[in-house]
């Protein structure tokens, strides 16, 4: 039992981010309204950004910027500690991935919106009835 | 065996495919028909050419693209293919003949579609006769499928479509599902599909597997319409009658038969179906369609279903020659292939001619037809002699040499067999004659003024049953090319 | 400028795409010869890297000077050599098909459409050649974004079903950004090359494990590999013909790459076929994604919905193939790739030009199709006899690599399974091709003495030609399969595989 508690809290930001991504997976499948799989699609997406960042994370690390400004010279640069500092590269890679996010937010929103203008209705099931009616 | 390059048997295949733009854009008939005579002639004519070569014993060889080793679309042209290709060739053009006489007599539609399809048959039959190895005959088959499904389904008609669907489900089905898979499991065996002196499968697998393989040849190529995959042929009849004539007499189940000695000579080879002891099963199967083919033909009324039984017995005559696995009774099998084709396609084009001049299509209808079209009738006669075995025809040389090939073999209950279907094939062909020209003058339907169909219907057939007659006192080059393959065959 | 072929396949249509929405808004008809431009540029360098492959071996090309693994690397060897070829040579017939078409279907959105079509070509041809994971998951959103707003362009429900389509593919991506995440979290590598080095020791661990089954379960939603494949049909059918025959060829073909990329590169073969013991079930899972995508194309009256299952049935012909483990199946997979993407892009062609003459493409609207559209239905011939598997066209020979791996595997199953789909390919386009050629016989039903005076009302030359440049492709593919196996794809597929 100590042992599961352990593994549940030292890998905290692995649970975290599998549930935020069930809820949204759960939210995708399971609800009617497309406003409502656009939420879940959206939290689904941001698990995964979460979870990235999240492994960037070292204990008592600062934000990663170099304080002498001197510009990147080869010669005069101090020797960094890495330790000291959170990893910046899965930040950078999340950087592009929410706007991937936000494009496709977009996108699905647009595609939401011409849908209602034609069925009058955001709910998945009311839409597939008109449709076989046809 | 030496061979020799030359790009020969690639023209012979290619050059009624090059004919076809001709064909398509010519408004006129006439254009249209001189084009395809001189495909036809100049088809015969490359096959005619390599001839010398093969008889001194050279084959020709010639690969249009190696794909693996030991598959490639690769062409050799070696006795038994030259046999098969004369025959096919020949007669094209007797029947490019007869089908003008035909379509413009009953003045069919889609003409063009006719001739060009016709075209593109003969080149895949030609491929299939010319073919080195499995791979190329498998693309050769399957070309012929599909070249021949506009012509049997020619009237467009729903009866048309029905038979269609018959013919694309027996034949394309059973090439997917049995030949397809067969030939890759050959390959994986054997490391190749080249065609062998005595097939290329012996030592590769146990007998289980080699038997299975044999069952998936025998019945994948359908086209030899050995029972039960045969009933594609009576349903093709709906064809107008000079693609009945060539396709199903000559070309497409001939090329289906030529498959299966191929696969059987080529693929297994003669002393491995022998130490397997396969050749009974062969002649089982075979017997079973003989048998049962010539049976259901005396009960046919419609005369060209009557001819599409009679040929469903008379293919399995050649696959029976083969599987006595006796020098005489291969060469008995192969010698039948041409002798058939003669006397068949005679009949063929004798049920076309009544049709066309009378409108008739049932043997009840027939009666004292002999006064009204004598000429036709006595073509018929002579053919029927030819295919029940009879001298003075053609037909004799195969029958005998098959007899003696049982003799050969030690299989008597063949003899009987082969005595006994040649009977049945008497009490079918005999009572139709008898009846067309022996008849008390009230039963007779017909007027007694001869009145026979257009000469391009009627000349064909007068060529076709002079040379059944011929074949049988100069048998050649057919009886020699056979001789020669079986001699290479066996090495005797 | 041969050097930089791998930046040029990328960077000119992507901007292109731009200057394409920038003139459309002061000349329609400027859009067209810039896209042509763009992609016959991307067409060029293609061809010439394939070349540059054959004579060199790989290529590595660092974008902006950067080394890996802090740089991104575009690597070019004999596979993605093969494959972008095929995506850019497929991308430019169809552009110069689809002019008229886009012009039909799609009126005043035509400049947007031309600018979503480089875009979404500039994604395809990025994927493949990408050497780094997280630039191919870059790549992989541009790709689908322009996908989405391109189908949605279609009529109907067009919009319904390509929101469908977007939910299913950010899952996928998702699912793949996460699989990367995990490959990162354990080797601080995202150059694939690089990550394929480090891999090796962590064999054992269940970090590589997850990111290996992450990685491939996002991908087979992203190619519709059954069950996941139930967002295909409707959104490929309901979009614009352009769209379609843009996008059936190529997406699901480059994500089959992209799998194929992580067995034979990231994880090796070694790891993927012997130390995880997935091979057997997922060759099931082909199986059944063959049977149910054949079942499914039957039921359907619509000929572009059936040729969207039969799309399906195919992904399962190469997923299985990839995962047979030995060599004939994995270059059979590949060679299915050039081959699948063909006789796609053929069929959808000929779709195409339907939905441009005649009103719509469910089976009743075909009749008589042979006598009004001769050209279109021959070309239709080919391409089913190609799907089919008929010698010599080259969905045959493809064929005959899936059943000789499947036989040296021992799979029998994917042999039945491929075999069955061939016959019911047989059912499926010659039932078409039956209606198409029966026309109703208004008078006399027996004979037919006088042919129905139905004018012949084809598609125009601009979307013939290239129809006819596809269709003789798919012969002169078949018979020059020999050359490209032993010269390209037997290089593409490490030597440690048998």
């Amino acid at each position: 039992m100590g042992d599961l508690i352990q593994m549940v809290v030292a890998k905290y930001n692995y649970w975290i981010y599998i549930t935020l991504m069930m809820i949204g997976l759960y939210a995708m499948i399971a609800k009617n309204n497309l406003v409502k799989k656009i939420v879940g699609m959206n939290i689904f997406q941001t698990a995964i950004i979460l979870f990235y960042v999240s492994t960037g994370a070292k204990r008592g690390a600062t934000i990663p910027i170099l304080e002498h400004g001197h510009g990147g010279h080869g010669a005069g640069a101090h020797m960094v500690h890495a330790a000291d500092y959170i990893n910046p590269l899965p930040h950078v890679l999340m950087l592009t991935a929410i706007v991937v996010s936000v494009a496709t937010l977009g996108v699905a929103l647009a595609l939401a919106i011409r849908v209602y203008n034609r069925y009058d209705t955001l709910e998945e099931d009311e839409i597939l009835a008109q449709i076989r009616e046809k | 065996m030496e061979t020799m390059i030359s790009i020969k048997p690639l023209l012979a295949v290619l050059v009624s495919l090059l004919v076809t733009p001709i064909l398509v854009s010519s408004r006129a008939p006439n254009v249209r028909e001189a084009w395809t005579f001189v495909a036809a002639a100049a088809k015969f004519l490359i096959v005619l050419s390599m001839l010398p070569t093969i008889l001194k014993g050279t084959e020709i060889v010639y690969t249009v693209a190696e794909f693996l080793p030991g598959a490639a679309i690769k062409f050799r042209v070696d006795a038994l293919g030259m046999l098969f290709a004369l025959v096919s060739s020949s007669l094209w053009i007797i029947t490019s003949a007869y089908s003008i006489g035909y379509m413009r007599g009953l003045k069919e539609h889609s003409q063009t579609r006719y001739f060009v399809f016709f075209a593109f048959a003969l080149s895949a039959t030609v491929g299939v006769a010319f073919s080195a190895n499995l791979l190329t005959m498998y693309l050769f088959y399957e070309m012929l499928s599909l070249a021949t499904y506009p012509l049997v389904t020619h009237h467009q008609d729903p009866e048309a479509r029905s038979s269609g669907r018959k013919y694309l489900l027996y034949i394309v089905g059973t090439s997917i599902g049995l030949a397809l898979p067969a030939m890759l499991i050959s390959y994986n065996l054997a490391g190749t599909l080249e065609f062998g002196r005595q097939g290329f499968l012996a030592g590769t697998a146990s007998k289980p597997l080699i038997g299975l393989l044999l069952f998936m040849f025998l019945f994948g190529f359908a086209k030899a319409a050995i029972m039960p995959f045969h009933s594609w042929l009576p349903a093709a009849m709906v064809a107008p009658t000079p693609v009945s004539a060539l396709l199903h007499a000559v070309a497409v189940v001939k090329v289906g038969v030529f498959s299966v000695v191929r696969v059987l000579t080529g693929v297994f080879g003669t002393d491995l179906l022998f130490s397997l002891d396969f050749g009974p099963v062969i002649l089982f199967v075979a017997s079973a369609t003989i048998l049962v083919g010539s049976f259901i033909a005396l009960s046919q009324d419609g005369l060209k279903r009557l001819l599409a039984y009679s040929t469903i017995a008379q293919l399995s005559y050649i696959v029976l020659g083969v599987g006595l696995l006796s020098p005489k009774g291969i060469t008995g099998g192969m010698v039948h292939i041409a002798m058939h084709a003669f006397g068949k396609i005679t009949l063929f084009f004798c049920a076309g001619a009544i049709f066309v001049a009378t409108g008739k299509k049932n043997i009840s209808d027939m009666v004292g037809i002999g006064r009204r079209m004598p000429v036709t009738m006595a073509a018929f006669f002579i053919a029927s002699l030819s295919i029940i075995g009879m001298p003075p025809c053609g037909g004799f040389v195969s029958k005998w040499y098959l007899v003696l090939g049982t003799l050969e073999a030690h299989q008597m209950p063949i003899l009987f067999v082969l005595l006994f279907s040649s009977l049945l094939n008497a009490a079918y062909f005999m009572p139709i004659v008898y009846k067309a020209f022996f008849c008390r003058p009230e039963e007779a339907m017909f007027e007694n003024t001869v009145q026979e169909a257009p000469p391009f219907c009627v000349v064909p057939l007068v060529i076709t049953a002079v040379i059944s007659v011929i074949l049988l006192f100069y048998p050649q080059p057919f009886f020699r090319l056979a001789s020669m393959m079986v001699q290479k065959i066996t090495g005797t | 400028m041969s050097q930089q072929y791998p930046a040029l396949l990328v960077i000119v249509p992507l901007l292109s795409a731009l200057v394409i929405s920038a003139a459309g808004w002061i000349n329609k008809r400027l859009c067209f010869p810039i896209a042509v431009a763009a992609l016959g540029v991307a067409a060029y360098s293609s061809i010439g890297l394939l070349l540059r492959v054959l004579d060199e071996g790989a290529i590595v090309y660092r974008l902006g000077g950067w080394d890996p693994p802090m740089g991104i690397a575009y690597y070019v060897d004999h596979l993605n050599g093969l494959v972008l070829t095929v995506v850019s040579v497929v991308a430019f017939l169809n552009l110069i098909a689809s002019k008229k078409s886009i012009e039909l279907e799609l009126g005043d959105k035509t400049a947007p459409f031309y600018a979503l079509y480089v875009l979404q070509v500039t994604g395809l041809l990025g994927i493949v050649a990408t050497g780094d994971a997280f630039n191919l998951y870059v790549l992989l959103e541009i790709t689908a974004l322009s996908g989405y707003a391109m189908l949605a362009m279609g009529k109907d429900r067009a919009q319904l079903s390509t929101l469908n389509y977007l939910y299913m593919g950010t899952i996928g991506a998702c699912f793949y950004l996460l699989g990367v995440g995990y490959l990162y979290i354990v080797t601080g590598s995202l150059n694939m090359v690089d990550i394929a080095n480090l891999l090796p020791p962590l064999y054992e661990s269940k970090a590589v494990l997850g990111a290996f089954i992450i990685c491939l379960v996002g991908v087979w939603v992203k190619m519709a590999f059954f069950p996941l494949h139930a967002w295909l049909p409707n959104a490929y059918t309901h979009g614009p013909s352009a769209a379609s025959s843009l996008i059936a060829p190529l997406v699901t073909k480059v994500m089959i790459y992209v799998m194929i990329r992580l067995i034979l590169t990231v994880f090796t073969p070694e790891f993927a076929f012997n130390i995880l013991a997935i091979s057997k079930p997922i060759v099931w899972l082909a199986v059944v994604a063959i049977f149910m995508g054949a079942i499914l194309a039957l039921s359907e009256r619509n000929l572009k919905k059936m040729l969207t299952y039969i799309i399906v049935a195919e992904v399962g012909y190469m997923v299985g193939g990839a995962w047979l483990g030995n060599r004939a199946g994995m270059t059979g997979a590949i060679l299915h790739i050039v081959n699948d993407a063909l006789m796609t892009l053929c069929a959808f062609l000929v779709v195409s030009n339907i939905a441009y003459k005649l009103k719509g493409y469910a089976f009743d609207d075909l009749k008589g199709l042979v006598r009004k559209m001769p050209f279109t239905m021959g070309a239709f011939v080919v391409a089913a006899l190609s799907i089919i598997g008929v010698p010599p066209t080259c969905g045959f020979f493809s064929k005959w690599y899936l059943i000789s791996g499947a036989i040296q595997a021992g799979q029998y199953a994917f042999m039945v399974a491929l075999l069955f789909s061939s016959l019911v390919n047989v059912v499926l386009f010659f039932r078409v091709i039956e209606i198409c050629y029966y026309e109703p016989f208004a008078d006399d039903g027996g004979h037919g003495h006088g042919p129905p005076s139905e004018p012949m009302a084809e598609a125009p030359l601009t979307m013939l030609v290239p129809l006819f440049i596809v269709a003789a492709g798919l012969v002169l593919v078949g018979i020059y399969t020999g050359d490209i196996v032993n010269k390209i794809i037997e290089f593409a597929i490490p030597q440690g595989i048998v």
